[in-house]
């Protein structure tokens, strides 16, 4: 295989990238200047479709198609660029945003000409302080060199980037929480559909995409769709920020083609497991995703074969790893807590099952599980979601998988937690087991004031 | 006697209100302006007031109430002051394989508050947070200035809060 060269990470190492003027003498806004003046929207899509590229915020839908939902008669279309980065272990788009900024304002550029959209709005989550200042300089910078505002490069077409700060919500990365977030109401996905393709951001046809997805455009018009599919796997397509973390030696985020191994990641970028020891899982990307065995380490992280594996999908790509003494009980317990968090409490078996999840979690690593609790979650888990059909949007598909994937892959070594740790103070209360035991909750032979009742009596002898 | 209520003096400054309005043409409805609205009205006054969210719905043309029910979905804004810097240590799974929920736990204890309290001296407010998205500094924690730390272990993390102990550092120096 011929040696990877860098495409979104190229500039990383240069500091100056950050004005315009240095991003412009290594090649820089010449795709986008391509794009405006030479080709028509229509073909920029048809390009990127051609390309596959497919989106990297979590769920891998092509991009291009995206682009082809938005109804051809629209009057307004909005852009809204997803950069809530909120799933745990994730990073890249923060690197993308504070190492390349004009590479990503290219790549909106590019978007919103291609679906007509004369708005984006930058949707950043508030934690990334730094980002938010370096793109709002590089904005006001593209916008005083005729990169952004009216009449780009004399094309007739008009574009304003707006960055709007999130305030610390999971769900705002979620495409219509994130709308009614910028709508300045609270972050609660609407129902779907309409889809906001149709109807989005004010109610008028709104394409949202991920900032590394963005950031691919401008290679691609630059260089072709063949260029593009001549990196990855098939039906993952070009290159892919992978970060590292957890119990590894070396934290980093690095661009590879997509369909790399854990194990190259590990021990090629990682620096292998932390403190000499071996590795014993991987989250592929984003705790949502549930969890690689180390016999597992060998799949390509790619869309379409991680899937295989029982993972929920490639996510992320924010790649975690476990070493052997870490406890899957100790897994569980820190992402159910995670969802119970984030939870925005707008579909009941979200809210509820989520913190269910949590509290039985929490009670079986106290030492008051029950092997039968293992079936209770699974129970639990598999009606909640999108998938049953439950919920308004995936975020309980991502508490309840975690669990399910784990319950599968490691149901010895949980069942032998339960068995080993027995802490009679942190078991259930008598009263709650004589329900779920269908049995009356009051001891024989006594009695206990029940308000608007009156003194009740136990039903048994 | 007719019942009379006094006035309430107004909080929000002119030239904040002007910086509010000036965020108006950028949006095709006053109501998105909430959101930046609270972060400006957050950074002036540290806080969100009840009298500063009245203030906010009469600029945007909506009810105060709605602007209570945004602000309140975000774990980000507080209708009381916090200590002079605000601090969050991350217990999300990269830093939680990394000693993070011991850490925070380590530097409440050497504080002498729960997670989401101030000191005493209304100097350091510490609270938990979920993946801030520096896993590249697990286990991390960052502060409201745009101070990043990691990755922590006990002393640096005694480093970090005897700093933070002496106040905010803007942006611009960091």
């Amino acid at each position: 295989m011929p040696k990877f060269e860098p495409v979104l990470s190229r500039n990383w190492n240069d500091p100056e990238i950050l004005s315009v003027k240095r991003y412009e003498s290594k090649g820089g806004y010449a795709a986008s200047r391509k794009a405006l003046t030479t080709m028509s929207p229509d073909q920029v899509v048809d390009l990127v479709k051609a390309s596959e590229l497919r989106g990297r915020g979590g769920a891998g839908f092509p991009t291009g198609l995206k682009w082809s939902f938005l109804p051809k008669d629209r009057k307004e279309t909005f852009m809204c660029v997803n950069g809530d980065e909120s799933e745990p272990a994730t990073f890249n788009n923060r690197y993308l945003v504070e190492k390349d900024p004009h590479q990503f304002i290219e790549g909106i550029l590019i978007g919103c000409f291609a679906t007509r959209a004369s708005t984006a709005y930058v949707y950043l989550r508030f934690e990334y302080i730094k980002a938010i200042k370096i793109l709002e300089q590089a904005i006001a910078e593209a916008r005083a060199a005729g990169h952004l505002g009216k009449n780009i490069y004399g094309s007739g077409f008009d574009l304003e980037i707006w960055c709007h700060r999130g305030a610390g919500a999971y769900i705002c990365g979620e495409e219509t929480g994130l709308i009614e977030s910028l709508e300045g109401k609270r972050g609660w996905p609407r129902i779907k559909p309409p889809f906001p393709a149709i109807e989005g951001a004010f109610r008028k046809p709104t394409v949202v995409n991920n900032i590394e997805t963005l950031a691919c455009v401008p290679h691609i018009v630059e260089r072709g769709a063949d260029w593009f599919k001549s990196m990855g796997t098939p039906k993952s397509y070009g290159p892919k920020l992978y970060t590292i973390s957890g119990q590894v030696n070396k934290q980093v985020c690095v661009e590879l083609p997509l369909g790399v191994t854990t194990n190259q990641l590990i021990e090629e970028h990682g620096g292998g497991v932390w403190k000499g020891r071996k590795a014993k899982a991987a989250i592929p990307g984003g705790i949502s995703m549930g969890l690689l065995t180390k016999d597992e380490f060998d799949v390509p992280l790619d869309f379409e074969e991680i899937r295989k594996t029982g993972c929920l999908g490639l996510g992320t790509a924010a790649v975690t790893v476990l070493d052997e003494t870490t406890r899957i009980i100790d897994y569980l317990y820190n992402t159910s807590r995670f969802f119970a968090h984030e939870s925005c409490g707008q579909c009941t078996p979200c809210r509820e099952g989520t913190g269910w999840l949590y509290k039985t979690i929490k009670r079986i690593r106290d030492g008051g599980g029950r092997i039968e609790d293992l079936d209770l979650m699974n129970h639990l888990a598999n009606n909640m979601g999108i998938t049953p059909g439950t919920t308004i949007c995936g975020l309980a598909d991502g508490a309840a998988w975690p669990i399910k994937n784990a319950i599968a892959k490691y149901r010895p070594e949980l069942e032998q937690f339960i068995r080993e740790n027995v802490n009679p103070a942190a078991r259930i209360a008598p009263v709650q087991e004589a329900i779920s035991a269908g049995r009356s909750p009051l001891p024989s032979n006594t009695s206990m004031f029940v308000p608007g009742i009156g003194i009740a009596k136990s039903a048994t002898s | 006697m007719t019942p009379t209520t006094l006035p309430t003096p107004r909080m929000i400054p002119d030239s904040l209100r002007q910086k509010i309005e000036s965020y108006v043409p950028r949006y095709p409805n006053k109501k998105a302006v909430t959101l930046p609205a609270l972060h400006m009205v957050h950074s002036h006054f540290r806080c969100v007031p009840y009298q500063a969210m009245k203030e906010i719905a009469e600029i945007l043309e909506i009810t105060p109430a709605e602007v209570a029910d945004t602000m309140s979905f975000y774990g980000f804004f507080p209708q009381a002051p916090l200590g002079d810097v605000r601090v969050w240590i991350c217990r999300s799974i990269s830093c939680m394989l990394r000693g993070g929920d011991e850490l925070l736990e380590h530097a409440c204890k050497n504080l002498n508050i729960e997670p989401g309290q101030t000191t005493a001296d209304g100097k350091l407010t510490v609270e938990f947070a979920e993946c801030l998205g520096i896993c590249d500094h697990a286990p991390a924690a960052l502060s409201d200035d745009g101070r990043v730390f990691g990755p922590l272990d006990e002393s640096s993390l005694q480093k970090m809060l005897d700093d933070l102990r002496k106040g905010p550092i803007p942006l611009e120096e960091l």
